[in-house]
Formats: C-alpha cells, sequence, structure tokens
C-alpha cells in the first residue's frame, strides 16, 4: 500500500517551522491556543492556497510565496513610521499597528470617548474572555479558507475594540498599520470591532509600508456588529512596495436592521487578495461593499467576496471599480449566497474594469447561490476601455488627452467612493486617486515627449 | 479663415471612403451652411476638421488661418479656433458641468499661454452665458449632459461655444431633437455669437434652421463632395425639389 504524501513547498515547509517554534509563544489563554493549534492543522492539510482551488484560482498564493519571510516579533519603531504617523489628520482617536503589533505610545489611548473601549489584542487574546473563539471564527462561509487559517495560527497582535451599545462615535476611529520596511517580514495580524445594539461608527483601516524592504502581510479585520448599528469602514491599502504580497480578510457578523458598508481603495499595494466573508445575522439590514483597484506595473488585486444571507429581508449592494494599466492584473469573485429562508433577499452586485492598455488584464467571476424563491438578485459585470467616444467630446474642448483621460477616470471611480459618507474621508480617498491619476498622466506626458 | 482643399477621407479601419475631394471655403464673419442628404459625409466632414481619429485622411489640407490644423490633435486645434457642436453630446457620468466648463477654459488659456481664470471671473462668465440660454443653475451642477433632454444638451453646447470664444463654430445637425421654441433659444444663442470675426459652418439636412440662422453661403453635399454653391436662397429652393436633382436619392 502506498501512502500519498503532498509535496510541501519550501515556504509551507518553512511556516509549519516557524509555527513549531512560535506556538508557545504567540499570545493567548488556552481556548485561543486550540483556536491556533486547529487552525494551523487545517492549514497543513491545504497547504497555501492554489489555483486548482475555485475560491483561489485567480491568485496563485502558493505560487506567489517562493519563501516565507521570517515572523516579524515585534514592531520596528524608525524615523519613517514616526513620520508617517505624525502625517495622519488631526482628530478622532488613532490606533497604530508596526509590524502587526500594536504600539500604544504612538496612539491615542487617552480621553476615549465614552463607550469606547480598547484594547490591544494580544491582550484579548490571554484575557480568557469566553465569546473570544466565536468572534475571531467570524461567518461560516469562512472557516474553510486556509489563508485565514494562517492568520488565526500566527496572529500576532492587532486592536480589540468595543464599541458599547447605543453609543456614537462622532468621529472616524482609524486604525494605521504600518510595515516598517527595514527588513523582510512576515506580519500576522487582527483586528476586531464589536459593535453593540444602535451604535454607530466609522473605522478607518489604512495598511502601508514604509522603507525598502517588502512584507509578506497576512492581515484580518473582524466586525460583529449588533441590532440596528450603523458602521461605516474605510479602507485604503497602499504605498507598498511592488513586491508586497498580502492576505487581507474581512469577516463581519451583521445583526437585524442595521447597516454595513464597506469601501476599500486599493493603489501601490503588490499583489493583494482581499477577501471579504459577510453574515446576515438578522433581518432587515442593509450591506454595502464597494471598492476602487488602481493597478498598473505587475501589480495584481484579487477581491473575493462570500454574502451570506441567512435570513429574509436582507438588502446588499457590491460596486467595485477597476481600473488596470501596465502588466496589472484585477480579480472579482463575488459570491451571493441566499438560503432557503432568506426570502425578500435585495441583491445588486456589479464590477466594472477599464483597462488601459493591451497588457492589462480583468477576471470578473459573479456567482449567485440562490435557494430562496421569492428574491431579487441581479449582478453585471464589464471589460472595457475608456470610452473614446467621449474622449474625444473632452479633448475637442480643448483638454489634452491625459487630462480627459484622467477625467474620464476619476469621474469612472468616483461612482464608487460617493458611498462613503464621511466628507473628509472621502475627499482623502479622492485626494489619492487624483494622485494616482497624476502620476499616470504625467509618466504619458514624459513618454510623449 | 477656415480653408478646406481637395479633402480625401476614409473611414480608418475600413476601405469605405466618405469625402472625395472636397473644396471648401469659410470666410471670417461668414456663416456657411452645408446641406445634403443622409449619407453625403456632412457629419464626417465635421468630425475630421475638429480631430476625430477614426478617419484617415488620403490627401488634401484643412487650413485655419492659414495654418494646417491636419497634424493637430483635438485638443490643440480646439485651442486653435475650432469649436464643433455635437449632434449627439456626450454624457459623462461623474463630471460635474462646472468642474468641465472649468477645465476646458483653463485648458485653451493655457494651450495658448494665458493666465488660467479665476474662479470668481469663472462664475461670473457662466452664469452670464447661462442665463442668455435659459439654463438653469440646477442644470450646472448635474454632472455634464446626464439627464439633460435633446434641448438641454444642444443649449449646454451653445453655452459652451460661448464660454470658449472659438473663431471657427461648426454646428452638426444642431436643429436634431429640437421642438421649435428650443430651436429658437439655439438660434438666438448661435446668432448673438455672430461677428465678423467669427466663421460658421452649419450643417443641417433640413431647411428649418436656416429660416433661424440666416445663412451667407449656402453650399450643397453629395457624395462626399460640394456639388453647387448659392445664397440663402438655396435653401428654399432644396426644400422644394430635394436633392434628387444632386445624383442621390431624396
Amino acid at each position: 500500500m502506498s501512502v500519498v504524501t503532498p509535496l510541501k513547498t519550501a515556504a509551507e515547509q518553512a511556516l509549519s517551522a516557524q509555527f513549531a517554534a512560535a506556538k508557545a509563544e504567540l499570545p493567548g489563554a488556552l481556548p485561543v491556543r486550540k483556536l491556533r493549534e486547529d487552525a494551523f492543522a487545517g492549514f497543513e492539510v491545504r497547504g497555501l492556497p492554489h489555483r486548482r482551488l475555485e475560491t483561489w484560482r485567480y491568485t496563485d498564493l502558493r505560487g506567489l510565496l517562493r519563501e516565507a519571510s521570517p515572523l516579524a516579533e515585534s514592531a520596528t519603531i524608525s524615523a519613517a513610521v514616526r513620520a508617517r504617523v505624525a502625517a495622519l489628520p488631526a482628530g478622532g482617536v488613532r490606533l497604530v499597528l508596526v509590524d502587526g503589533v500594536f504600539v500604544p505610545e504612538l496612539s491615542t489611548l487617552e480621553g476615549l470617548p465614552g463607550g469606547l473601549s480598547i484594547h490591544s489584542l494580544a491582550d484579548a487574546l490571554v484575557s480568557g474572555r469566553d465569546d473570544l473563539a466565536c468572534v475571531l471564527s467570524g461567518p461560516g462561509v469562512a472557516s474553510t479558507d486556509a489563508g485565514l487559517m494562517l492568520n488565526t495560527a500566527l496572529m500576532r497582535d492587532g486592536v480589540f475594540i468595543e464599541i458599547a451599545a447605543g453609543t456614537e462615535l462622532a468621529q472616524p476611529l482609524t486604525i494605521l498599520s504600518l510595515a516598517s520596511g527595514e527588513e523582510e517580514r512576515a506580519i500576522f495580524h487582527r483586528s476586531v470591532v464589536l459593535a453593540g445594539a444602535g451604535a454607530k461608527a466609522t473605522i478607518v483601516e489604512i495598511g502601508e509600508s514604509v522603507g525598502n524592504a517588502a512584507s509578506q502581510i497576512n492581515g484580518a479585520i473582524v466586525f460583529e456588529t449588533g441590532d440596528e448599528s450603523d458602521v461605516q469602514h474605510v479602507r485604503m491599502i497602499t504605498r507598498h512596495r511592488p513586491e508586497t504580497v498580502q492576505v487581507q480578510s474581512l469577516l463581519a457578523t451583521v445583526g437585524g436592521q442595521a447597516k454595513f458598508e464597506s469601501f476599500a481603495l486599493v493603489c501601490n499595494a503588490g499583489t493583494l487578495r482581499q477577501q471579504h466573508f459577510v453574515r446576515y445575522a438578522g433581518e432587515h439590514t442593509e450591506i454595502g461593499l464597494r471598492g476602487v483597484n488602481l493597478l498598473g506595473g505587475s501589480e495584481h488585486s484579487d477581491v473575493t467576496l462570500v454574502m451570506d444571507h441567512e435570513v429574509p429581508h436582507g438588502t446588499s449592494r457590491e460596486m467595485f471599480k477597476s481600473i488596470i494599466g501596465g502588466e496589472g492584473t484585477g480579480v472579482f469573485q463575488g459570491k451571493v449566497i441566499v438560503r432557503q429562508h432568506a426570502q425578500k433577499t435585495d441583491g445588486n452586485m456589479k464590477s466594472n474594469a477599464l483597462l488601459l492598455n493591451d497588457g492589462a488584464t480583468m477576471f470578473n467571476k459573479p456567482e449567485l447561490e440562490i435557494f430562496a424563491d421569492d428574491v431579487v438578485c441581479g449582478h453585471g459585470a464589464t471589460v472595457a476601455q475608456i470610452d473614446g467616444e467621449q474622449l474625444f467630446y473632452l479633448m475637442a474642448r480643448g483638454l489634452p488627452r491625459p487630462q480627459a483621460e484622467a477625467l474620464v477616470l476619476q469621474a469612472f471611480a468616483g461612482e464608487a467612493v460617493e458611498f462613503v459618507q464621511d466628507e473628509a474621508l472621502r475627499d482623502m480617498v479622492m485626494a489619492e486617486i487624483e494622485a494616482w491619476l497624476g502620476a499616470r498622466e504625467a509618466s504619458s506626458v514624459v513618454s510623449a515627449v | 479663415m477656415l480653408e478646406i482643399r481637395n479633402l480625401v477621407v476614409k473611414i480608418a479601419d475600413e476601405d469605405k471612403q466618405i469625402l472625395n475631394g472636397l473644396n471648401l471655403t469659410v470666410n471670417d464673419g461668414e456663416v456657411a451652411a452645408i446641406m445634403g442628404p443622409n449619407g453625403s459625409g456632412k457629419s464626417t466632414l465635421s468630425y475630421v476638421i475638429a480631430g476625430k481619429e477614426d478617419y484617415e485622411v488620403l490627401d488634401g489640407e484643412i487650413l485655419l488661418n492659414g495654418e494646417n490644423v491636419l497634424e493637430m490633435e483635438a485638443d490643440a486645434r480646439a485651442a486653435a479656433g475650432i469649436f464643433l457642436a455635437f449632434q449627439y453630446p456626450l454624457e459623462i457620468p461623474g463630471v460635474a458641468t462646472m468642474t468641465f466648463l472649468k477645465a476646458a477654459m483653463n485648458a485653451q488659456r493655457r494651450a495658448r499661454g494665458e493666465a488660467e481664470l479665476l474662479t470668481p471671473d469663472f462664475i461670473k462668465a457662466v452664469n452670464g452665458a447661462a442665463d442668455k440660454l435659459g439654463i438653469a443653475k440646477d442644470m450646472l451642477r448635474r454632472p455634464l449632459n446626464v439627464g439633460f433632454s435633446g434641448g438641454e444638451k444642444k443649449r449646454m453646447e451653445i453655452l459652451q461655444m460661448a464660454l470658449l470664444a472659438p473663431s471657427m463654430c461648426i454646428l452638426d445637425e444642431t436643429d436634431s431633437g429640437l421642438d421649435i421654441d428650443a430651436l429658437r433659444i439655439v438660434a438666438e444663442g448661435v446668432n448673438a455669437l455672430r461677428d465678423k470675426s467669427r466663421g460658421f459652418l452649419v450643417i443641417t439636412h433640413y431647411q428649418r434652421l436656416l429660416d433661424h440662422i440666416i445663412p451667407d453661403t449656402v453650399h450643397v453635399m453629395s457624395k462626399g463632395r460640394i456639388v453647387k454653391t448659392g445664397g440663402k436662397e438655396l435653401a428654399l429652393e432644396l426644400e422644394k425639389s430635394g436633392y434628387a436633382g444632386y445624383g442621390e436619392a431624396a
């Protein structure tokens, strides 16, 4: 009898050795240790996700991750890190992670608004609170993902935010997660946002690198929001080295008659997989997931969503806009599951991509799995070039080609940005988009000369 | 002054030749009308003058004040003074009308080496021109041409023409899709811009528009050429006899 042993890649072997060496010192009370062990066992069976898995078909992490960088064990607080923190807009609570480790001295911890409590994830993991394992696991549809399993096994730190029932945060709360980039490191972080019934908050998540070394980042953010809550999540993943490889998981469990909106801007993010796992835990809830992906060079951005409508009267809106130049590759995989009892579900999913040149690629894979019989669900996926007629119209009014293109592209992206409710945040996102388009415009002027 | 000499044009990706040695001159201060049946090449002519890329010029030249514009991109031609009022103005979702107007005016000013407009001056100019054309403030706040009626779109074209102050205005079937009231407003807008330094080329299928914008010259176009030239009475004659006498079905 022969036993088939799957061949492990160098990176997978290194991850096994890292987990064996680190598991004793990674934070966590006994239930968390068990969670880590189980997650890593699940990972070992599956290995790094690869293209033969339907859910990872277009992002071959096994192929991309030739080597596993050493685990980041502490925060390297360089001058560049300090400068970036200092450049954050003033006001509001800011929480800073460096190399996946919460840094209290760079964060706002004093004078927090009432109803808001903040701990490091490491502290929460050792606290022994009994809902922890449940919170960390997130929606059931996330349970078989090997990328998330790795995060669960190796998560070192992050922030654990609790917003008490009925609390309204007047200003956005910002989580700035920086990779110091002093050395090549693997960063595993996770943050948790628990919002009680009727809570209202805006959570901004900024992920960037400073320094010159590329990082491997596996991040996760967990939202568990109560009935009648209203939570906005605005994510900006930008300013990374082109060789950066990252997986960012978003796990959301949203209560009844609640609102949850997430928006993500991706530009200069190297190779990135975002995966959103979202569960409707109560009826009459509205969830919106939107984003803008700006890709150039050999960048790769994968947005994979699973929306799990378990209960009736759920509304979901997804809108992703991709602008792809160079040899960039965009991926959109959106799955909407409507379970048998989830009648009156109203879903609408859109992914629109503009390809700027021949080398650019977009994969669109919308999926509807509907088991209820009284629902309205639609999806639309388009891949196109900049509309030549629109361009000619603008040029015929005197706008030079790069400026005309930038205006059309800005408008295309702007359709998704409109859903960011906070005006200052919306401006911040648009400014980032304009800067990206401006850099493109400038380089096309140079190449035309 | 616009001078077109022996212009031969085909569609870029096809063998189909549209303009077959067209000659035409529009002097400063002149309003010239081009009439002709569908398919005679009228719209192609307007696009080629404005610099659309879908065409290949096989022969001939287009001179604006003595300068050949064929080597210029559309934006440079606009800055040089050519303005095309589109038959079907494009909708650009997400671009606010005011943002677009300011970008266009300043791009042309930059191209001519002039200082950019200050915002108060810009707003004053837009409001003044909009009032004359009966354009509501609400329309200026909307994305460019999005959700505008046919008449609103054409008024927006004339507003742009007034603000950009070109030396050569080309109106491509500006009367199409307009009811009589909208037609009058648009025609009045055009007539207000007539002066001795500005030429107009008014392309139309019907004589109706020329009751409101009285031309100095009428050209008949057929099969990619100008086949007859006359005064404004030629338009009336065509209205009676049709285009049958010009080698095409009416």
